[in-house]
C-alpha cells in the first residue's frame, strides 16, 4: 500500500470500527445466531416456509402492501403539485413553502404521529368541530383503522416525496419547454409530453423511496392502526416483545430485508449515489 | 551550494497516459528557472511532483545532493507560490505570512520580525490587518509571495502566480518577483505558458510538450536556435518553409523550398542531403527590400511576393506576404516612422541574412 | 384550462401546506392549553403543562438521558463522519463506492430490522440501559447525514488551501485543525445538530435498548401513549418541535456561511 492508501485506511478505521461493532455485527449475529445456532441449520427451511405461510404473515404482507401503495399514491398525488410549485417558484412564496415541509420532515416522527392521534381521535379535533358544525351526532370512527395509519403514514412521508420530485424538477432545463412552446404547443401538450416525461425519473425515485420506508414502518400503524391491523414491521417487534419468538422475527426480518434491498438496489440503478463521492 | 535542484528520469503516469515522460533537469542554486509548454505539456505535473503533492512513479529527485523523492510537501522545505494564491481566508495578512513561522515554533518576536520584513519587500507593509476578500489580485498575489519567502527557503516552485492578473499588472509583478529573487538569491522554478514572461524573467528556461523537455537553454539561445519546429513556432512567431536539404555549401546548407526556390540557411550537422527540413527565420529578420526576387550580391536570401495581410501591432506592423502559392513569410516591420507600410496586394521584395536562417528536423 | 391550472395550483399548494403545517401548531397550541383534556381551541392558556415536564423529576430524568445519549451520538458520528468525509473526498482507496453503501445502510435497512439485531446483541452483553452504548448505536444511525452534508462541504474547501499549508511546513494534524476544519466549521457545526436531532428523536433503537432508568422523551412519550392521550404529551412534543426549530434555525444562518469564501 503506497503512503496515501494508508492514510485513508486510517482516517476510514474508526469508522469502520463503529459500523462494525454496532451495526454490522449485530445484524449478522442476530440472523446466524438465532437461524443458524439456536436451532438446527437443517430445520431452516422448514422454519422459513412455515413462517412465510402462516396466516399472521400473510395478512400482514398484504396489508403492508397495500397500504404503502396507498400511502405511495397519495404523497405522489399531494407531493406533486407542491414539487412542482417549488421549482418554479423563488423568494418569498418558496421560503414559505419549503418551511411547511421541513418542518415536518425534521420533527420527530412520534410527535407527527401524536398530532394526527389529537386530530382523530373520537374526541379529537376533527370530530369537535364536525360535533359543534352540526355536520354529525355521533365521533366518526377516523382513528384506529387503516384509514387513520395511511393518513399518518402519508403525513409523515410527504415530505420525502416533495424534495425527491423537486430535485428532478429543479434538473429540468426551461429551455426544454420554452422550446416546445415556441414549436406551437400549448400549455397542458407542453406538460403532457414535455414536462411529465422528463420528470418521470423523479417521480420514480420518489415512489420508490416512499414505498420502500413504507413497508418498514412501525411507529404509526402501531399507534394509529386498530387490533387486526398489523403490518410487518409490528408483526416482527410482537414476535420479540411478546410471543419472544427470535425464529419468527428473524425469518421475516430476512424477507422484509430482502425486499427492501432489491427495491434498493432498484432505485439506486434509476439515480446516482455515486455523485455524493465527487469523482 | 544550497539550492540546487536535481530530477533525474522523472515519469508521473495517469492511467494509461504519461503525463511527464521522462524528465532529466538539474537546476543550479540562486538560478530562475521556467518550465513553460502548452496546457497539459505536464508542467504543472513536473512543479507538483517537485513539491511533492504528486508522487513519481519512476525517477528521482534530488535537493543539494540529497534524494528527497519519498519526503512529504510539509518537510521539503521549498516555498510554493499557486496559481489562485490559496491565501486563507480566515487568517488576515499577518497570520497567513506568519503561518510557516508559528508552525516552525518561531517566538512571537521572531515572527512580527520575519513577517514585517517579507510584508516590506513585497510592498505590503499596511495591510497586515486585512483579510483576503479586501485585497484585489494583485496584492493577493503579493502576500502569497511573501508567505513564500519568509521562512527563507533557498528553493521557491511558482505555478503560474501572474496567470490571473490583467496585462500591465503582470509586467510589474514580474520585475518584483525577479528582484526580490535576486537580492535574496533563491532558486526559483517557475511554470507558465506565457513565453514572453519566461523569456523576461529566466536565466534558463525548459520547454515542455507532452511530458518531455524539447529543448533547455538560456532564452536568447533557445529564441535564435531552436532545436525543432514545435520550440520555434511556440516561443515567439516564426517563419517555417518545409523544404529538403539540397546541398551543402562554404558552411551554408542550400534549400529546396516548396516553390522551388533556393534559399540559404546556416549548416546543421547530421542532415543527410536529400533530407527533409524546414527553413527557420524570425520575422523581425526579414526585411522590405526593392522588389526582385534576384540574389543579391551579398548572399542574402532574396524572396518576392504580394501582401496577403497587415497586423498592426502597436510597435510594429506584422505584413504576412505571399511568395507562392499555399507559402507565406511572416514580416514585422518596425514602427519606426519612417518606414513605408505596403499595402494589402502590393508587390513586396523581402530579404533577410543567411546567418538569420535556420535548417529544422522536418 | 392552463389559466385555470395556474389559478387552481397555489390554492392546492396552500391547503397541502396548510395540512403539513397545522399538526404541528395545533400542538403546540395544546401544549398550552390550561384544561385537563384536549379541546381545540382551549377555553385557557396556561404553562401548566410545562411547569409540570420542568419540574418533575421524572421527566427531567427522562430529558437528561436524552440529552446525553444525543451529546455523545453527536459527538462520536461528528468526528468519526468528518475524518470519512476528509478520506472520501481527498483520498483514493478501493472499494470507496462500496464502503460508502456501506456508511448509508443504517437508513437503508428498516430500523425495527437494526433495532432488533442490536437488542439482540446487546442483551446478551449486558448492554441494555448503557447510554454510552446507547450513543454509540444512535450514532452509526447519525453517520449517513453527518456523511452527506460533510462530502458536500470538503469538496467545497479548496484542496490548494491544503497544499500551500503544507507546503509552508506544517504537520497533517496541524494543518488540518488550524486549515481545514475553519473553512468546513459552518458544515460540521451543522452536521453536529443534524446528528444530535437525529439521536434527540429516535425512538425505535431507544424503545429496545433503554431501560426504566434510561428511558429518552420519544420512549415515554411512546409509552403513555399506547395507555392514554395525556395533555402534557402535548408539552413535551411542542419540547421537542421547539428543539428541531432552533436547530433548523441555527443551520439555516449557517448555511450561508456553508460555502467558504475563496480567493
Amino acid at each position: 500500500m503506497t503512503r496515501i492508501d494508508r492514510q485513508a485506511t486510517f482516517l476510514m478505521l474508526p469508522s469502520y470500527v463503529m459500523l462494525a461493532v454496532t451495526f454490522i455485527v449485530p445484524l449478522m449475529w442476530f440472523f446466524v445466531r438465532t437461524l443458524l445456532i439456536d436451532a438446527s441449520p437443517a430445520a431452516l427451511p422448514g422454519t422459513i416456509l412455515s413462517v412465510a405461510t402462516s396466516r399472521p404473515m400473510l395478512i400482514a404482507t398484504v396489508a403492508t402492501i397495500w397500504i404503502s401503495l396507498l400511502v405511495t399514491g397519495i404523497s405522489l398525488l399531494l407531493g406533486y403539485p407542491l414539487a412542482y410549485y417549488l421549482a418554479n417558484h423563488g423568494g418569498p412564496r418558496f421560503t414559505l413553502v419549503i418551511f411547511c415541509v421541513i418542518v415536518p420532515y425534521f420533527t420527530s416522527v412520534i410527535v407527527r404521529t401524536y398530532s394526527w392521534m389529537v386530530l382523530l381521535g373520537r374526541n379529537g379535533i376533527v370530530n369537535q368541530a364536525l360535533a359543534r358544525l352540526g355536520v354529525i351526532d355521533e365521533p366518526l370512527p377516523l382513528l384506529y383503522n387503516k384509514f387513520a395509519i395511511v393518513v399518518g403514514m402519508a403525513y409523515v412521508l410527504l415530505p420525502y416525496m416533495v424534495l425527491t420530485l423537486y430535485a428532478a424538477m429543479k434538473a429540468i432545463d426551461p429551455v426544454l419547454l420554452r422550446a416546445a412552446r415556441a414549436l406551437g404547443a400549448g400549455g397542458a401538450y407542453v406538460f403532457r409530453r414535455v414536462y411529465l416525461p422528463l420528470s418521470l425519473h423523479g417521480v420514480i425515485s420518489g415512489a420508490l423511496i416512499v414505498f420502500i420506508l413504507s413497508i418498514g414502518f412501525f411507529i404509526t400503524p402501531s399507534l394509529m392502526g386498530g387490533p387486526s391491523d398489523v403490518m410487518i414491521a409490528m408483526l416482527i417487534e410482537r414476535s420479540v416483545e411478546i410471543t419472544l419468538d427470535w425464529q419468527t422475527a428473524t425469518v421475516m426480518s430476512l424477507f422484509l430485508l430482502a425486499v427492501t434491498l432489491l427495491l434498493y438496489a432498484v432505485y439506486y440503478r434509476v439515480t446516482d449515489i455515486r455523485r455524493l463521492v465527487g469523482g | 551550494m544550497r539550492g540546487t535542484v536535481e530530477l533525474r528520469g522523472a515519469v508521473k503516469r495517469f492511467g494509461e497516459e504519461r503525463a511527464v515522460d521522462g524528465i532529466d533537469v538539474t537546476v543550479g542554486a540562486g538560478e530562475f528557472f521556467s518550465l513553460i509548454g502548452p496546457s497539459g505539456s505536464g508542467k504543472t505535473t513536473t512543479l507538483m511532483m517537485l513539491a511533492g503533492f504528486a508522487a513519481l512513479d519512476e525517477g528521482r529527485l534530488l535537493v543539494d545532493g540529497v534524494d528527497i523523492t519519498a519526503a512529504p510537501p510539509q518537510r521539503r522545505g521549498f516555498g510554493v507560490v499557486f496559481q489562485n494564491y490559496a491565501i486563507f481566508p480566515h487568517l488576515n495578512v499577518f497570520e497567513n505570512v506568519a503561518f510557516p513561522l508559528r508552525a516552525r515554533g518561531k517566538t512571537d518576536r521572531e515572527v512580527r520580525e520575519r513577517v514585517g520584513w517579507a510584508l516590506d519587500l513585497v510592498q505590503l507593509s499596511g495591510f497586515a490587518e486585512r483579510f483576503s476578500r479586501q485585497l484585489s489580485g494583485g496584492q493577493q498575489q503579493r502576500v502569497a509571495i511573501a508567505r513564500a519567502i519568509v521562512f527563507e527557503p533557498s528553493i521557491v516552485l511558482m505555478d503560474e502566480p501572474l496567470g490571473a492578473l490583467d496585462k500591465n499588472l503582470r509586467y510589474d509583478m514580474q520585475m518584483e518577483i525577479k528582484d526580490i529573487q535576486r537580492r535574496l538569491g533563491m532558486t526559483v522554478i517557475y511554470v507558465t505558458h506565457d513565453q514572453e514572461e519566461a523569456m523576461n524573467m529566466s536565466d534558463r528556461l525548459a520547454i515542455l510538450n507532452h511530458g518531455r523537455i524539447e529543448q533547455i537553454g538560456v532564452p536568447l539561445e533557445v529564441y535564435e536556435r531552436p532545436a525543432n519546429r514545435f520550440v520555434g513556432r511556440f516561443l515567439g512567431e516564426a517563419n517555417l518553409v518545409p523544404g529538403s536539404l539540397a546541398r551543402v555549401a562554404g558552411g551554408e546548407a542550400v534549400v529546396r523550398a516548396a516553390d522551388g526556390r533556393e534559399y540559404r540557411a546556416r549548416a546543421r550537422p547530421g542532415v543527410a542531403v536529400g533530407a527533409e527540413v524546414v527553413l527557420f527565420a524570425r520575422p523581425e529578420r526579414i526585411a522590405l527590400s526593392a522588389a526582385g526576387a534576384d540574389a543579391a550580391a551579398d548572399g542574402s536570401n532574396r524572396a518576392e511576393g504580394r501582401v496577403y495581410r497587415r497586423s498592426f501591432l502597436g510597435g510594429m506592423m506584422r505584413c504576412v506576404v505571399e511568395i507562392a502559392p499555399e507559402l507565406r513569410l511572416t514580416v514585422d516591420i518596425p514602427n519606426v516612422g519612417h518606414a513605408r507600410i505596403p499595402e494589402i496586394d502590393e508587390r513586396v521584395g523581402l530579404a533577410w541574412a543567411v546567418a538569420d536562417s535556420l535548417i529544422l528536423p522536418g | 384550462m392552463e389559466r385555470a391550472t395556474e389559478r387552481l395550483l397555489p390554492i392546492f399548494v396552500t391547503l397541502v401546506c396548510l395540512t403539513l403545517i397545522v399538526p404541528i401548531a395545533i400542538v403546540i397550541v395544546l401544549a398550552f392549553s390550561g384544561q385537563g383534556f384536549l379541546k381545540f381551541p382551549p377555553d385557557s392558556l396556561s404553562l401548566r403543562w410545562f411547569a409540570t415536564f420542568f419540574g418533575d423529576a421524572r421527566w427531567q430524568a427522562t430529558l437528561r438521558s436524552s440529552v446525553i445519549i444525543a451529546a455523545i451520538a453527536c459527538a462520536i458520528a461528528t468526528s468519526l463522519g468528518f475524518f470519512a468525509a476528509y478520506a472520501f473526498v481527498r483520498r483514493d482507496f478501493r472499494g470507496k463506492r462500496f464502503v460508502l453503501s456501506l456508511m448509508l445502510l443504517p437508513i437503508i435497512v428498516p430500523t425495527v430490522i437494526t433495532a432488533i439485531a442490536m437488542y439482540f446483541l446487546s442483551a446478551r452483553l449486558g448492554l441494555v440501559g448503557n447510554m454510552l452504548w446507547i450513543g454509540c448505536c444512535h450514532a452509526a444511525l447519525a453517520l449517513p447525514v453527518v456523511l452527506l452534508i460533510l462530502l458536500s462541504t470538503l469538496q467545497g474547501v479548496d484542496v490548494n488551501m491544503e497544499r500551500a499549508a503544507l507546503s509552508l511546513g506544517s504537520s497533517w494534524p496541524r494543518m488540518m485543525w488550524r486549515v481545514v476544519v475553519p473553512l468546513a466549521a459552518p458544515g460540521i457545526i451543522s452536521s453536529a445538530l443534524f446528528a444530535f436531532l437525529a439521536s434527540f428523536d429516535e425512538l425505535i433503537v431507544a424503545l429496545f435498548l433503554t431501560n426504566a432508568a434510561t428511558q429518552t422523551l420519544p420512549v415515554r412519550i411512546w409509552n403513555s401513549l399506547h395507555l392514554e392521550i395525556e395533555p402534557i404529551i402535548a408539552a413535551v412534543s411542542a419540547f421537542l418541535i421547539g428543539v428541531t426549530a432552533v436547530i433548523l434555525l441555527l443551520d439555516s444562518i449557517l448555511r450561508g456561511r456553508r460555502r467558504p469564501a475563496r480567493a
